[in-house]
């Protein structure tokens, strides 16, 4: 009875260390895999702000960046590897009796090694597509769904905005952005064919967004900076003008929440080892009672030939005994805690082989550390009066 | 040479301020396979005496030889392997281990020898069978009469096979028949083994089993009578 609420301390402590730990990479991974959905080492450069009576209009208003900053980007920064202009609208699509209404984006065929967006079957277009602006299109796995169902889409017309495009790519499942859009929901067309055919424009060549992948993380800051020097050069900005275009981080911003949330996985570690302590304590507290009820026996033993080690052993064993009960009935409890709480919150939890060692090994210290005062006091005893002892 | 050979032995317990004399130069030689028994009233020092002989204790002044070994000077864990292997004791209130087995309380000496579980257990059960206990192995102490616990005991004494055997006052907590019943062991296990015994009691009934009586009073020996 009294070992097992000495038990329950150890068991809460590795408990909490277990659960803290597996919602925490649990979150750390969702944050990965928004980064990686997103595409790697990706910069984003959005046009400038328009002013218009004084009233500055936000970024993206301005039809500053074109296809030649593109090509330009493309061709004069080294840190560059990869480079999408995007130029994109809202259409309804249209195929047989069924029609939805998506986002229908204008890049080039490398926009899917941009975004690490794999085709699940069919080809991507090509750079003969986009010098031609040919009506041909790949189709985001939601579209395929709300106008195709269980049809294959491959080959098959769509009208979109009620011109016909043949679909030559479907793309791979990709799931939610970092803001819970749905990426999905989207279809290419070759920019061209966006900027001439569906979304006329008052400025040729104009593009919404531009696209960079860098060489690799470390290349992103080289990239932004050249590609900084760049457009100011091409867009002629005056040495003490704003930029009339924003560079934007996406990785950078990401890993900045991936690293938060690591640290709060630390915090939450921490005070679940703090618990791990207080269950060591209990155990140290009822290992002293121990040696103080069990003086007699300890006499006995000294009497019939046990040395010194041989008690402080038998006590440090009974203490790492009670810790290590305590820590496999913690982890059972906290991986299926871990279970509830990802099962009732919809959080993602993942228990990493690392947390159980941890926690276990945790506790296993837990016992040596405070199992072996209580050993020592007792190994002290003289064996006289430690039998005369009532 | 003889088996135990005790010279000035001298015990001072310090209480305070004031120094008891518990011990006060005592010598005497105790030879292989004698039979002592030690008497005198309470606080004659034949306690500490015992204690001292079965290396619980250790003396503030003089020498003791056992098997010409001079103890006075070991350290705890000398003194410990001397215990598991040369002594074996018999106290008045049994001190067995609670909630354990006859059979386990007996090969607890051989525990903190290493001797493998197998032998353990042969050794333990052969031990009972000498007390004609070999029956209630499984039971626990609790579960034992008074006789049989200090018989139990006994086992666990001879288990190691040690050459000397210390009682104190091994029937003080039994009846006459059981008293009796242990001192017949006592007296077959002297005469058949060879085992040195050395027996502490203040019942001169119990004292007439053996073939030699040391009497103390006040920290030194007043008699000694073959």
């Amino acid at each position: 009875m009294r070992s097992a609420l000495t038990i329950l301390g150890i068991i809460i402590g590795v408990t909490a260390v277990i659960a803290m730990l597996a919602v925490g990479s649990g979150a750390r991974k969702e944050i990965a895999e928004q980064i990686s959905s997103m595409g790697s080492n990706l910069l984003i450069i959005l046009p400038g702000a328009t002013t218009a009576g004084g009233v500055r209009m936000g970024a993206g208003t301005q039809p500053t960046l074109s296809l030649g900053d593109a090509e330009a980007i493309q061709k004069e920064c080294p840190g560059v590897s990869e480079v999408a202009p995007i130029f994109n609208g809202i259409a309804q699509v249209v195929y047989g009796h069924q029609n939805w209404s998506t986002g229908v984006v204008g890049s080039t065929p490398n926009i899917l090694d941009v975004r690490d967006w794999p085709l699940d079957s069919g080809k991507s277009f090509t750079q003969q597509d986009v010098k031609s602006a040919t009506k041909v299109c790949l189709v985001g796995q939601t579209v395929v769904e709300n106008l195709f169902g269980s049809l294959d889409p491959l080959g098959q017309i769509i009208r979109i905005k009620n011109i016909p495009f043949a679909i030559i790519g479907v793309l791979s499942h990709k799931g939610q952005s970092a803001q819970g859009q749905d990426q999905d929901d989207t279809i290419y067309v070759p920019v061209t064919t966006a900027q001439k055919r569906l979304f006329g424009t008052s400025f040729p060549g104009m593009v919404r967004v531009i696209m960079v992948k860098a060489k690799s993380p470390d290349a992103l800051s080289l990239a932004e900076n050249q590609i900084n020097e760049l457009l100011r050069q091409r867009h002629h900005i005056g040495r003490e003008r704003d930029n009339d275009f924003t560079v934007r981080n996406l990785t950078q911003i990401m890993e900045a929440a991936a690293q938060s949330t690591k640290v709060m996985t630390l915090l939450l570690g921490a005070i679940a080892s703090v618990s791990l302590l207080v269950g060591g304590i209990g155990i140290m507290n009822i290992m002293l009672v121990s040696v103080t009820e069990r003086t007699r026996e300890i006499g006995i033993r000294m009497a019939v030939g046990a040395k010194t080690g041989d008690i402080r052993l038998q006590f440090i064993i009974e203490a790492l005994t009670l810790s290590l009960i305590g820590g496999i009935i913690g982890i059972i409890i906290g991986i299926s805690g871990s279970k509830i709480i990802s099962i009732l919150a919809g959080w993602t939890t993942i228990i990493t082989l690392f947390s159980v060692f941890l926690a276990f090994g945790f506790s296993g210290l837990v016992g040596i550390f405070f199992g072996f005062y209580p050993a020592y006091k007792a190994s002290l005893l003289n064996p006289i009066d430690a039998l005369r002892y009532e | 040479m003889s088996f135990i050979q005790v010279q000035g032995l001298t015990k001072i317990y310090q209480l305070g301020d004031i120094e008891v004399r518990a011990l006060n130069n005592v010598s005497v030689a105790v030879g292989k396979g004698e039979f002592v028994a030690i008497m005198g009233p309470s606080g004659s020092g034949k306690s500490t005496f015992m204690h001292i002989l079965g290396c619980l204790d250790t003396p503030t002044n003089g020498q003791y030889l056992l098997e010409n070994e001079d103890i006075s000077n070991f350290s705890k864990d000398e003194l410990a392997r001397i215990r598991n292997q040369k002594l074996g004791f018999v106290f008045q209130g049994f001190n067995l281990l609670p909630r354990t087995s006859a059979l386990e309380n007996v090969e607890l000496p051989m525990l903190y020898r290493g001797i493998a579980s197998k032998e353990k257990k042969e050794r333990a059960m052969m031990a009972l069978k000498a007390v004609g206990l070999e029956d209630r192995w499984d039971h626990q102490p609790n579960q034992l009469s008074g006789g049989q616990q200090q018989r139990v005991a006994l086992a666990r004494a001879l288990v190691n096979n040690a050459p000397l055997i210390l009682a104190d006052e091994p029937t003080g907590n039994l009846d006459t028949k059981t008293s009796a019943e242990i001192m017949e062991i006592f007296v077959k296990l002297n005469s058949e083994s060879n085992i040195t015994l050395i027996l502490v009691t203040h019942e001169p009934d119990i004292a007439a089993y053996s073939r030699r009586t040391i009497k103390f009073l006040d920290g030194s020996i007043t008699s000694d009578s073959q």
